[in-house]
């Protein structure tokens, strides 16, 4: 062997070493997860969970399904933007917000499965025994529908790793009148989770009680999907940067600059609505009480704070206050989302009546995001996530928005 | 504030809603305001 290829050699028999800190810890993760699933199955809701008749829905809901379904809005926000609005320059955030997405939603059912037991049993409501005068079923055929929607237009992405370009323009093709469907249904089953609970007026606290429910979760619904594609996207950048090519790294700030402006509008609309909700219900004296406390963080502190910085970020140029912006928007989702189905659901119940999660169902809930974030990390290390396939690359779209008697703008610099 | 009938109770409550909605409108043209007052294409203009 020539000394020219002792190197070669060398770099293939040194294969990194598995125990790493982030294998070991999600690697003890999935194990109790899965033990956990084994009790679950086996003893039923009881052996694992703190659920009762009176209360039927629990952190499983609140979080896994309710905070899971908003925070995978970013699929149909950014798709809808940059397809159905023709903002061309969010295009290298499709397909990671399209991947978060597809995942959030696979893991919506999968959590499911926890909650109603009898996984064989799941295709029933759709094809055997629907209900169609039920928000719920209405719930479950779109998420049913949209998960399908989310899979085709992630499959580029795995064709091109596959190769197989013809299937592949097939499905690029597609992507329109998939975009278009995607948005159709998540405007349906957005507002509908909240309509969910419009049948309960007597249990839920009249702070969060609003027959403007499905308007407040459809329209946070977008506020949160932007904020996650940016915070999605500040990790990503963080953990995943060497996967990302010239393209989805230039293109990084000007997607939180144009997401964050996005988001303060919405939140704004949103901040308003809320009030204008409060005075048609006439709950203002609600407010001075320690459930008004909690409305008043949800609301002053996690949809105002952030409108204001995501406004100031966008102003400034400065995308660390966008960053800071889009967590307290995530945060406030999941606190609004928790409000609604968990801490002001059954209000009225003696403390002891009141339903307070195992350490077991929320081990499965961190069970369920940590299989989320490996699946995550196991597609976008190899599949054309964070840049562009080499054999797939086509020609700048940004020419288009630009004509050659244009003066294409210089990207701003920003300070952070 | 007490309520005997069902028309006070709408007759405070959506003018409130209304005196609202006017805000709602001021409001958000101020933060539209805010939130492009530094924008490039302005700035050049």
């Amino acid at each position: 062997m020539s000394a020219q290829h002792a190197p070669v050699t060398t770099v293939a028999t040194e294969r990194p070493s598995l125990l790493t800190p982030f294998n070991i810890i999600t690697g003890l993760i999935v194990l109790v997860g899965l033990i956990l699933t084994v009790l679950r199955f086996t003893k039923g809701l009881a052996g694992v969970t703190n659920l009762s008749d009176n209360n039927a829905w629990g952190i499983w809901i609140s979080f896994d399904l309710l905070c899971g379904v908003a925070l995978a809005a970013g699929g149909y926000t950014t798709s809808a933007a940059c397809y159905v609005f023709g903002m061309k320059r969010y295009h290298a955030a499709v397909r990671p917000a399209i991947l978060t997405a597809f995942l959030g939603y696979a893991l919506v059912v999968f959590a499911l499965h926890y909650d109603v037991g009898r996984p064989w049993r799941l295709p029933y409501p759709i094809f055997y025994s629907p209900g169609p005068t039920s928000v719920l079923f209405e719930v479950g055929l779109c998420v049913f529908l949209y998960l399908i929607v989310l899979f085709l237009e992630w499959t580029p992405s795995a064709l091109e790793w596959l190769r197989l370009k013809k299937w592949r323009n097939l499905m690029v093709r597609m992507t329109l009148a998939l975009t278009i469907f995607g948005v159709v249904l998540s405007t349906m089953h957005q507002s509908s989770l909240g309509a969910l609970f419009l049948i309960a007026p007597a249990k839920l606290h009249p702070l969060w009680y609003s027959s403007y429910l499905p308007v407040y979760f459809f329209i946070s619904s977008i506020a949160a999907g932007l904020s996650m594609v940016i915070f999605e996207g500040t990790l990503s950048h963080r953990y995943l940067h060497h996967q990302m090519d010239e393209h989805y790294l230039s293109a990084h700030d000007q997607v939180a600059l144009g997401f964050g402006r996005g988001a303060a509008i919405v939140l704004v609309v949103y901040f308003f609505l809320k009030l204008v909700g409060l005075a048609l219900d006439n709950n203002w004296h609600y407010l001075l009480t320690g459930y008004g406390a909690m409305y008043l963080v949800e609301l002053l502190g996690l949809v105002a704070l952030p409108a204001l910085l995501f406004a100031v970020g966008v102003r400034e140029k400065n995308v660390k206050i966008i960053r800071w912006a889009a967590v307290l928007t995530v945060l406030g989702i999941v606190l609004n989302r928790f409000n609604v189905s968990w801490f002001a659901f059954n209000w009225h119940l003696p403390p002891a009546e009141r339903y307070f999660p195992s350490w077991m169902e929320v081990a499965v809930s961190i069970y369920i995001v940590t299989v989320g974030l490996l699946v995550f990390r196991f597609i976008a290390t190899r599949m054309p996530i964070f840049h562009e396939h080499p054999d797939f690359r086509e020609p700048a779209e940004e020419e288009e928005e630009y004509p050659e008697h244009e003066t294409r703008p210089h990207p701003p610099s920003f300070g952070h | 504030m007490e309520f005997f009938t069902y028309h006070d109770f709408t007759y405070y409550t959506k003018g409130a809603a209304y005196l609202l909605m006017a805000a709602t409108l001021l409001g958000i043209l101020g933060f539209w305001l805010f939130l492009t007052e530094r924008d490039e294409d302005k700035l050049i203009k």
